[in-house]
């Protein structure tokens, strides 16, 4: 179903108190789930309202992770916020790069050269793939199968960010794009060896699902848990794998085309049930749709420059204005919004989050679970919480 | 039939535990102080300051313009500038850092002061091994603990240094031509103000009232 076709007017259960009655005599607990439990990756605390095992209201609460990162960046020149961009979901630093220097871009009316296009492309699907596999481990692990599934997800990500290392010089804090192209070329001996991993890649992801996806036990954890109705998904503005397996098809990357991603054929993997089940189905899927774009990508890469020649790195002042660039993250949305009052500042630096605005919805998904179904909602929603609280 | 994924999974597990015993590229332990996996080239921790010749003091390149410190994203370069100037490389006397100093307990490793230095003079280090007991002055490098020489640099980066080297040649060797052509042209200046004060002719020599 497309946004258009999503009803508005019936809102069940977003933005007031729940409507869940308590069964039976019991009194009501109410417990608070971290800030240091070993689900959240962080810290992060929901406070679980529980009637015996049945959730009756859940609250989340951020800010435990809160490092400033707007306003530092309204302080700093523009090109000082990239090495923080990684920081907010590190897992994915080469996209949370990408998005900046697209609003960068976009402000100043940058162009950007062929040859970066594809480096682009190229780092961020892998990025994707690593993602999906290390984000689909966790909720494994929270599953109980402790660790073996993470281990293999962890394998096949640690070729990809040694990649990232010996192209970049950093695993996990790449900074490694800029407002008009890229900071390094890549060489013909890494694009080989990203050959080598790529062609690697579909064995590992049959692997991953001949261990997963017809598991008795996963699917009778996951089938039919957290669902989230296509509707309330648009409502709360979710995006990512998660809106998708509630059968909405909105991929920024066919909706926004950006970059050049209209050169590649690929599909958008969407879910039927909006479960915890399909949501790891379309992360699996996507992982198959990034190989096919990388075997595209990779061998037709041009040669050419890097960087455009007009891109300034020191006295860089745009014009007054206002953009917003968005890219497709391995979790949803992420967008920039930057303000210029024509200083070297920015004015407003506003960052969309897609961790934070999806966490938003657990509430709605969790209401009448188990408790231990809490923990596997909440790693299906896949959130880094660096970039939650920022 | 009920548990066939779970055997199909199983059999997925005993696969990998079969083959991390035969396959090579499965053996990745490393017994890490006494072997290591050698970094790769365009690996980056902390900064450095290079100098040319065999005296660090004289040879640093910095030249305190301070544009790492104003650009540095957490502020931790200190630099206060000399008083009197030295000359550098092409022999032009410039100003030289007389502090230096890089606060690595918050530095973080983004390499932006790298890119916008304009005389190739910091660089990013690939020594990771730098835990103290010491945290507040054994994580602040003063100038004479970041500088390390081009030959270090060329072992540690040697694609990425043979470009600067190559940079730095092209720069001298313009500098050198420019310097030749404008003695040739002060020594032409020179010879034709000579010949034009020979050709003049001699003042009148006092007249009488």
């Amino acid at each position: 179903m497309s946004i258009a076709e999503t009803k508005t007017e019936k809102l069940d259960g977003w933005n007031r108190p729940p409507t869940m009655e308590p069964e039976g005599e019991g009194e009501l607990l109410e417990i608070a789930m971290g800030p240091h439990h070993p689900s959240t990756h962080g810290v992060f605390r929901m406070d679980v309202t529980l009637d015996g095992e049945r959730v009756m209201r859940l609250k989340p609460v951020f800010g435990y992770l809160h490092r400033n990162h707007e306003k530092i960046a309204e302080g700093a020149a523009y090109l000082a916020s990239m090495p923080y961009t990684d920081r907010l979901d590190y897992f994915c630093s080469l996209s949370n790069n990408w998005a900046y220097a697209l609003a960068v871009e976009k402000l100043v009316g940058q162009a950007v050269p062929e040859r970066a296009q594809y480096i682009r492309v190229i780092l961020a699907e892998l990025t994707r793939i690593q993602n999906h596999a290390s984000s689909i481990g966790f909720l494994i692990q929270e599953m109980g199968a402790s660790g073996t599934p993470l281990m293999y997800a962890f394998r096949e990500r640690e070729k990809i960010l040694d990649l990232f290392e010996s192209l970049t010089g950093s695993r996990m804090m790449c900074n490694y794009m800029r407002f008009g192209g890229c900071r390094v070329d890549v060489s013909a001996a890494w694009l080989a060896s990203a050959r080598k991993v790529v062609a690697g890649l579909p064995a590992f992801v049959d692997e991953f699902e001949a261990l997963l996806t017809t598991n008795e036990i996963l699917m009778a954890r996951c089938q039919g848990v957290g669902v989230l109705k296509p509707d309330l998904a648009v409502n709360a503005s979710v995006t990512g794998p998660l809106l998708r397996a509630s059968g909405v098809n909105y991929d920024i990357r066919k909706v926004d085309r950006y970059g050049i991603y209209d050169r590649f054929k690929f599909r958008v993997p969407l879910g039927d049930h909006g479960d915890v089940y399909d949501r790891y189905m379309v992360r699996v899927l996507e992982m198959r749709e990034s190989i096919r774009i990388l075997e595209q990508a990779l061998p037709e890469i041009p040669a050419g420059p890097i960087m455009d020649p007009k891109a300034k790195i020191r006295g860089f002042r745009p014009k007054p204005g206002e953009a917003y660039g968005r890219i497709e993250a391995p979790k949803g949305e992420l967008g920039f919004y930057l303000i210029s009052d024509g200083s070297p500042n920015p004015y407003r630096y506003r960052v969309r989050p897609p961790s934070l605005i999806n966490l938003t919805i657990l509430e709605d998904m969790c209401l009448g679970q188990n408790v231990a179904d809490v923990v596997l909602i909440f790693g299906s929603v896949d959130i880094v919480l660096g970039e939650v609280d920022r | 039939m009920l548990g066939e994924g779970i055997l199909k999974g199983m059999a997925e597990t005993a696969k990998n535990f079969a083959g991390s015993f035969v396959s090579v590229d499965r053996l990745t332990t490393v017994e890490y102080p006494e072997q290591r996996i050698p970094t790769f080239e365009n690996a980056r921790v902390f900064p450095f300051l290079v100098y040319d010749g065999p005296d660090w003091a004289a040879g640093l390149r910095c030249v305190a313009c301070q544009i790492c410190e104003k650009e540095c994203p957490p502020k931790c370069i200190y630099i206060e500038k000399s008083q009197g100037k030295k000359p550098d490389f092409v022999g032009k006397p410039q100003f030289y850092p007389t502090r230096f100093d890089i606060d690595i307990s918050v530095c973080m490793s983004c390499q932006i002061c790298v890119e916008v230095c304009p005389f190739e003079a910091i660089k990013m280090d690939t020594e990771f091994e730098l835990a103290t007991d010491n945290r507040f002055g054994g994580l602040l490098l003063d100038r004479q603990q970041l500088a390390k020489s081009n030959e270090y640099y060329h072992q540690i980066h040697p694609t990425e240094a043979t470009e600067v080297d190559a940079r730095l040649d092209a720069e001298k060797e313009a500098a050198a031509a420019k310097a030749k052509a404008a003695a040739q042209a002060a020594a032409a200046k020179a010879g034709e103000a000579a010949k034009a004060a020979s050709a003049k002719p001699a003042p009148p020599t006092g007249g009488e009232d």
